[in-house]
């Protein structure tokens, strides 16, 4: 018993010793020196590498300002922020993404960067990019790379079918895609799997081409989900595919992005609509010889137009130092560096001048594609809508799966998404 | 009950011991997999097993893409610091709940069956205020804090049973032969209870080198961070990840564990037992 005493003595007391070292660094500053820390999101290995480069290379150039490279996760961004603002802990640049931004902005979190953004960063990114971060006038966060909706598909099977190949100018309509989807069907193969575990954001980005809205706001600046006949076209057409048609598969509805790859590289799904990004998954673990190719999603009424939620970069309301963050995430997204970042992101930059890189206008791994469909995309719908994540989670989510999978009907599908859906809001909108 | 009857009853109550093994074992087992796999094995429609070209590479991804060693190392250092402390804080607390019971030792209890009650994501906030006001957000010391806190009551509760389970006659019988309260607890008490406190301990440790939201909330500099909080680093945006990687690094975050239930598999088990019934 004593050796146990004396054992357990012994390792609280090098405990105690360690952990002498494990005091908090503080981020005050220090020698004049303004220390920024800047949370980033990045977690591909390429992605993760630059962000560090492009620190390293700002921290060479500016000694009085140190920029501290910190890695958070997408995964628990939401959480970490929310307990970060409320603790005044934040870091003082935060990557985000678009549709995250709008409790912080509300919440007086974010810094409106209006007043302290430069001109050159302000004219290099289009309107409609800035228009997904901007909440009640002001703007939260600059967004820099986004990625539309595309269609991966199997080359061969693709060939083999006779079917005409879609281009950016001359895309499927959403008529034409179910057609071709039915004729891709047969011998143990669907034409199309759709991974659905999220179906909102799929749903209402992908209905900006047919004229879906979904969301209107009134003159009193009060929103309303209203269910018009451009809004059906999406959910209508991935319902006939699953129950009418069979040519998409019904195990995918519940699937994320990533599950459905193992199929689609075994043949068993001859597309799938993925992320731009996917890609990198795509060329990671594709069978070798196996031919891919990246299509435009369907177009309806509107053309090409898609729904995006940027990946944002924001100051914290309460840094100290907003001026030099600013001065920070201009120099990250230079034209060049948002070239570097988009790449390593396998994304498209917003920037013009960046998206207008030759290197992303080459053919080989779909980048061409993908940056003809950058000039349609557009601010997500339902981004700034106050009560939407509570709609998302107990409304739409729920109607949109029972309806994918057969259990409701289009008439059912709408009075949920419409008549409770507006209960929802109107308690946010008082 | 015929012999022939009996026989097919205890091969069914094998055969469902065998499928909850299978469950309980499937998950780590895939991981073990997933770890060892290319990544075009990763895709595969029909995945196998036994990797069919297995590979380190993931392991040397996961080395080379973040910072494994550093963040296990403050992920021992938290779960041991915050198992010795609350075995160092319950044992006592237990020996006196156990052995004297009064008003303050029932109100102990039901403080902590309410204690259990509360989700962590209501204490988080202002834990995270209360930190800070002592200055010890972003450091280990505040994160052990609140695992000793967060694995208190459910650390005294497992003690109180351990002690109970010590029977009060060998304590008198000490105190007949001539030992004094102090003797009678290191010489008779201590010995017979120590199961209960490596269980315990284990208990503790197992909960702090798991646990991810509060680590994640309370340190901010990538110096500090713990295993689990570094795991998600390799976890993407929709639910996209690299899954290979993950897999090892996760793969080596189970490891600690496993080491330590195996050693002391034995003494858990002796342990969780004590108390359950009376002699």
């Amino acid at each position: 018993m004593r050796a146990l005493v004396r054992n357990a003595a012994a390792a609280a007391t090098a405990l105690a010793l360690l952990l002498t070292g494990c005091g908090g660094g503080g981020d005050g500053d220090t020698d004049g020196r303004i220390t920024l820390r800047f949370q980033s999101l990045a977690w591909q290995k390429e992605s993760v590498d630059i962000n560090k480069q492009l620190v390293k290379e700002w921290n060479a150039a500016h000694p009085d300002i140190h920029v501290e490279y910190v890695q958070g996760s997408w995964d628990s961004v939401h959480d970490q922020l929310l307990t970060s603002f409320e603790g005044g802990e934040a870091p003082d640049i935060i990557h985000d993404a678009s549709d995250d931004l709008a409790d912080f902005a509300y919440g007086g979190y974010l810094a409106d960067l209006r007043p302290l953004l430069p001109k050159g960063l302000t004219d290099a990114i289009p309107g409609n990019s800035w228009e997904t971060a901007t909440f009640d006038g002001g703007v939260y966060g600059v967004p820099f790379l986004q990625e539309p909706r595309v269609l991966i598909a199997n080359t061969k099977i693709l060939k083999a079918s006779g079917v005409r190949i879609p281009t950016p100018e001359e895309p499927w309509s959403w008529a034409e895609f179910r057609k071709v989807t039915e004729e891709l069907t047969g011998k143990g193969r669907y034409g199309v799997a759709w991974p659905l575990k999220e179906p909102v954001s799929v749903t209402l980005n992908l209905g900006l081409a047919a004229g879906g809205q979904l969301f209107h706001r009134g003159a009193d600046g009060k929103v309303t989900v209203a269910m018009g006949e451009g809004d059906q076209v999406v959910p209508g057409t991935i319902h006939d595919q699953v129950n009418t048609d069979h040519s998409a598969a019904r195990t995918a509805l519940g699937m994320g992005g990533g599950d459905t790859l193992p199929g689609f590289f075994g043949g068993k799904y001859a597309m799938v609509p993925l992320g731009f990004s996917y890609r990198q998954q795509v060329v990671e673990q594709a069978p070798e010889g196996f031919e891919w190719t990246v299509l435009p999603a369907p177009a309806g009424r509107d053309g090409l137009a898609q729904g995006v939620s940027p990946q944002t970069l924001s100051v914290a309301e309460d840094s100290p130092h907003k001026k030099e963050a600013v001065r920070f995430i201009d120099f990250l997204l230079k034209p060049a560096n948002m070239v570097r970042l988009a790449k390593g992101d396998w994304m498209l930059p917003t920037g013009t001048e960046a998206l207008a890189d030759p290197a992303l206008h080459t053919a080989h791994l779909g980048w061409a594609t993908g940056a003809a469909l950058a000039g349609s995309l557009r601010s997500a719908p339902a981004q700034s809508v106050r009560g939407y994540p509570e709609w998302k989670d107990k409304v739409a989510t729920p109607a949109l799966q029972e309806y994918y999978s057969g259990a409701i009907d289009a008439a059912e599908l709408k009075k949920r998404l419409v008549t409770d859906g507006n209960r929802v809001l109107a308690r946010y909108q008082r | 009950m015929s012999m022939r009857t009996k026989r097919s009853v205890r091969a069914g109550q094998y055969v469902a011991l065998l499928c909850y093994l299978v469950f309980l074992a499937f998950p780590f087992l895939w991981l073990i997999s997933t770890a060892f796999k290319p990544a075009p094995e990763l895709g595969s429609l029909h995945p196998t097993w036994i990797p069919q070209h297995p590979t380190l590479d993931n392991f040397r991804q996961a080395f080379a893409e973040q910072p494994l060693l550093r963040a296990a190392a403050n992920s021992l250092i938290a779960a041991l610091s915050a198992g010795l402390i609350a075995v160092l804080i319950a044992t006592p607390m237990a020996y006196v709940m156990a052995r004297h019971r009064t008003r303050l030792s029932t109100a102990a209890t039901g403080w902590v069956v309410i204690s259990q009650a509360f989700p962590f994501v209501l204490l988080i906030i202002p834990l995270f205020l209360v930190l800070k006001n002592l200055h010890l957000i972003n450091t280990l010391w505040g994160l052990i804090m609140v695992y000793v806190v967060w694995a208190l009551p459910f650390a005294l509760w497992m003690l109180v049973g351990y002690v109970r389970a010590v029977p009060r006659e060998l304590e008198e019988a000490a105190a007949v032969d001539g030992a004094g309260r102090l003797r009678t607890l290191v010489s008779v008490t201590a010995p017979l209870l120590a199961p209960g406190i490596v269980a315990t301990a284990l208990f503790a440790f197992i909960t702090a080198w798991n646990e991810f939201f509060f680590a994640l909330v309370l340190l901010k500099t990538p110096e500090k961070q713990t295993l689990p909080v570094v795991l998600t680093h390799f976890l993407g945006a929709e639910g996209a990840s690299d899954l290979g990687p993950l897999a090892a690094a996760a793969f080596l975050a189970t490891l600690p564990s496993l080491v330590l239930f195996a050693v002391i598999q034995r003494r858990i088990t002796g342990g969780m037992l004590a108390g359950a019934v009376k002699s």
